[in-house]
């Protein structure tokens, strides 16, 4: 679909201006006018570029406005520092909780018929479609002061809400899709074939899942971990509701962005910004990537 | 309408899909384009259709220059390897589509569009699917809708790439007899590709047979078949015995071995001998031009193929008659009954 | 596989029952005096109504970016496509405050706008700018592979069928990428309404007029009114659930191309 206009030098003879028309006939078929695509292009590229890359550059001619030094120096602020290092603990905790049992879910899905299995699936993509907010308020329901289970805990001196177990759990719940949701279609479209090879052969259960299903399914766990992590540790609606936003103990790096911002500390604020952004491009990158490799596998499978 | 194509060139990058090709079709003919894939045959299709463009040469309707006209303006019924029906419409709206699309000043209304597109479902007999979707439908349904939908515009030709490509055998059979007495009901100018001989010579009046992008022969399917015009025919089609021979001082050699074969107008160096299956009569030791040790025999209802390893070291597989039957390890003299000899 | 229920059970299933059981709590009347507030009823307008206006803003966006990035060839096409992710993956407070930045009256589109006297951040206008900035990828990653694996023959039949090129395009193109179209829409409506980090900041919050149901919930809840915040999700998880299960049907429909009875 290449761009095509005729040679305007030879349009004078009666033959020329024939085939200029043929021209013009062969892109009507497949193709819009040339005007029609530029203003098309045109208006995709405005688009992305207001609600996307201006938004994006924003972030960072925020954060480097008062110069290199200012933005270290926010950066390298005690609530800063604490920020990072609880954002980072939550978003191991998570993902890893969630790679064990996205992969047993994904395993339960892909590789066993029961009744019940489509309500399953939709279940796992549940938290996808719940705002973040409910998410949060559903624990602060089972684990608050008036709460479900708030009793129990106060008497056993277990604090949930207000404090990392809290923020861990909701940031589990929200990012709970994604290993189980990259993971189902591989196992599905590999099927158990080869599962039943290695356990004929003799391996073991585990033997048979580390060394036959996990070196299938490798990148697509990748896939999911990276997701996972993204959004783990840029959640913000749900461990906005449970944490309690209590300085330097319960503030994650995107309700610390809140709070500073509030505050009229912009370069603070974008500069903590600036990292997530950052984490984000990163992750696009990664994720380019990983989609290479998941194609190159579907395509061994495909001949 | 007669179709006139002259000098068509067309390339893909370095690959040259049509190298200079040159084909006149008559009035209401039925004609195949044969050859392998890669041929050139689906571009030259295309190219009459309005769907590619030729870097060079001239494409004629009743002497009339097609090249200026696109695919819309050109009138031509095209049918889709895959069908390409539209699957959001029923069976009806799709054979109805080129006649609700039709600039307002000439569009029917609604009751005689109803009435054409009931005539068209008659007349591939599947009226009773009219409110079907297209993936409610069988291979060869969709087949006939297809075709019905290409008719549907009163088409001035008929062009149909691959139309029984996509079908089981069984279907295909009985779709190539519908096909033929179909065109000749329509009697509509009618171009069909295929890469299967069988269907060629069974349907058309006329086969065109192609090969890297050139047109080999053009000829009724009893010309292609029994004088194949070049060493490609006559591999292609129908199953042959290719022997390398070499030409010189008026006799034809196999190796060492001199055969008793005529060699009236052919230019001496290498060439390659072409002989049918069933055209290599068999007799005693000596009587032929050929000697040979049966190596194995199989039967296939009214012929016996044998395999037969040649005095001067190649193996050739032969069809026999039934009656005299051949045994492995019984020496065998060979004529071939006709031959053709070609240079190269 | 027990474990694999049990699991499920717990993460999933028992946060929204006792959602749902402490929704129970309240009386008819009482869900429904919390619903029929003015405060909360403006709030649910705010939310559904300008997240539905700019689901629809970006099925038309959407489509265009779509058309552009999988038909046309031009310097920069990869960046753009690989661009269209950015509002997934950026974390929802970096978006709300670079929106808010962005917008704002001094900032680099909020000041041309208010020369132009239109008022962006903190008015309901910021609140529908932020949710086709979150609403975008739903409709593009929802219809490009569908329009990628169209058949270019459709086009080629159509054509030759003797219909011009928008006939083609508005007769066989659309229709054949209206589920996806539609699921993209439905999508990027579920998200907007449950949105939070990127709309709050540029929202201006003020009640009856530019507040979201979900900072409703979050105000709720910091007044110890759990009652009330619950009602409000109940409400809106209901929605979510009829969303999910209008798309799943669409989309089951749409493989089959039947029309459902």
């Amino acid at each position: 679909m290449t761009m095509q206009i005729a040679d305007s030098g030879s349009l004078t003879s009666p033959d020329a201006k024939a085939r200029a028309h043929a021209l013009a006939a062969r892109d009507n078929l497949r193709t819009e006018p040339r005007a029609v695509r530029i203003v098309i292009i045109a208006l995709a590229m405005l688009f992305l570029s207001v609600f996307v890359v201006l938004p994006l550059v924003v972030v960072f001619a925020q954060a480097l406005s008062k110069g290199i030094f200012a933005y270290f120096a926010a950066l390298s602020d005690p609530e800063a520092l604490s920020a990072i290092k609880l954002t980072l603990v939550v978003a191991a905790i998570s993902v890893g909780l969630n790679l064990v049992f996205g992969l047993v879910a994904a395993w339960a899905i892909a590789k066993f018929d029961f009744p019940g299995k489509t309500f399953l699936i939709t279940l796992i993509d549940l938290p996808f479609s719940v705002s973040p907010v409910i998410s949060g308020l559903v624990f602060v329901l089972l684990f608050g002061a008036q709460g479900y289970f708030g009793g129990w805990l106060r008497d056993h001196d277990i604090q949930i809400l207000f404090a990392v177990p809290g923020i861990a759990l909701a940031t589990t719940f929200v990012t709970f899709p994604f290993v189980a949701r990259a993971l189902i279609p591989l196992m599905q479209e590999q099927g158990t074939q080869e599962e039943e090879a290695a356990i004929s052969l003799g391996a073991s259960g585990l033997q048979t899942f580390f060394r036959v299903t996990l070196p299938n399914i490798k990148w697509g766990v990748l896939y999911g971990v990276l997701l996972c992590n993204a959004r783990a540790m840029g959640e913000f609606g749900a461990v906005s509701v449970v944490s309690g936003h209590i300085r330097g103990e319960t503030n994650t790096m995107p309700l610390l962005v809140e709070i500073l911002y509030n505050e009229y500390q912009f370069v603070a604020a974008f500069a903590i910004a600036s990292l997530l952004a950052m984490l984000a491009l990163i992750t696009l990158i990664a994720k380019t990537i990983l989609e290479r490799h998941l194609d190159e596998g579907q395509d061994v499978n495909d001949h | 309408m007669t179709i006139e194509v002259r000098n068509l060139v067309k390339k893909f990058g370095s690959f040259a899909a049509l190298d200079g090709v040159d084909l006149k079709v008559n009035d209401g003919e039925l004609l195949a384009l044969l050859g392998p894939s890669g041929s050139g045959k689906t571009t030259l299709l295309r190219i009459i259709a309005g769907l590619d463009w030729p870097d060079s040469g001239e494409v004629a309707f009743n002497g009339e220059d097609a090249l200026t006209q696109g695919a819309r303006e050109r009138h031509v019924g095209f049918v889709f390897q895959h069908y390409a029906l539209f699957r959001h419409m029923t069976v009806f709206e799709n054979v109805a589509f080129g006649l609700r699309v039709q600039p307002r000043s000439i569009r029917k209304d609604e009751a005689t569009i109803r009435a054409r597109v009931k005539e068209l479902l008659d007349l591939v007999q599947l009226d009773w699917l009219a409110d079907r979707y297209p993936s409610q439908l069988s291979g060869g349904q969709r087949q006939r809708i297809a075709l019905a939908r290409a008719l549907a515009i009163e088409p001035r030709i008929l062009l149909l790439d691959e139309p029984f490509g996509a079908l089981d055998a069984k279907v295909r059979k009985e779709l190539r007899k519908w096909l033929r007495s179909l065109h000749h009901e329509i009697n509509v100018t009618s171009i069909f590709v295929t890469h299967d001989q069988e269907e060629a010579l069974e349907v058309a009046n006329r086969v065109v047979v192609m090969d890297k992008g050139k047109i080999e022969q053009i000829g009724s399917p009893d010309d292609v078949y029994e004088t194949p015009a070049t060493a490609f025919v006559h591999s292609f089609i129908g199953e042959s015995i290719e022997l390398p021979v070499q030409v010189a001082d008026g006799v034809v050699r196999l190796g060492d071995r001199p055969l008793r074969l005529a060699v009236d107008g052919l230019a001496p160096g290498a060439s390659r001998l072409f002989v049918r299956r069933h055209d290599m009569l068999v007799g005693p030791p000596g009587s032929g031009a050929f000697e040979g040790a049966v190596q194995h025999v199989r039967n296939f209802g009214p012929v016996q193929r044998a395999e037969v390893a040649l005095s001067g070291g190649q193996t050739i597989e032969i069809d026999a008659p039934r009656g005299r039957e051949l045994r492995a390890g019984d020496t065998v003299g060979l004529e071939p009954r006709r031959y053709r000899i070609f240079a190269g | 596989m027990g474990l694999t229920l049990s699991w499920l059970s717990v993460i999933i299933l028992i946060p929204l029952a006792g959602l749902f059981l402490k929704s129970l709590e309240l009386s008819p009347e009482q869900f429904w005096n919390i619903l029929s507030s003015r405060r909360t009823l403006n709030a649910l307008r705010v939310s559904f109504g300008l997240a539905f206006a700019a689901a629809c803003v970006n099925l038309v966006m959407g489509s265009i970016i779509v058309w552009a990035l999988v038909r046309y060839r031009f310097p920069g096409r990869k960046l753009f496509d690989a661009i269209v992710d950015v509002p997934f993956a950026l974390p929802t407070a970096v978006a709300g405050v670079a929106l808010t930045s962005l917008f704002a009256e001094k900032g680099w589109l909020g000041a041309p706008l208010a020369a132009l006297g239109i008022k962006v951040a903190f008015t309901p206008l910021g609140i529908f700018v932020a949710m086709i900035f979150i609403g975008i990828p739903f409709v593009v990653r929802t219809v490009q592979p569908v329009l990628q694996d169209l058949e270019i023959e459709l086009e080629e039949a159509s054509g030759s069928l003797g219909a011009s090129r928008w006939q083609t395009i508005t007769r066989v193109i659309l229709p054949s990428l209206a589920p996806a179209l539609l699921t993209g829409l439905a999508l990027a409506f579920a998200r907007a309404v449950g949105e939070y980090g990127s709309v709050i900041f540029i929202a201006g919050n003020l009640p009856n007029v530019s507040e979201i149901a979900p900072l409703l919930i979050v105000i709720r809840l910091s007044e110890f009114r759990y009652a009330d915040a619950t009602a409000i999700a109940v409400i809106m998880l209901v929605v979510s659930f009829v969303i999910i299960f209008a798309v799943n049907r669409l989309q089951r429909w749409a493989q089959n191309r039947v029309p459902v009875h």
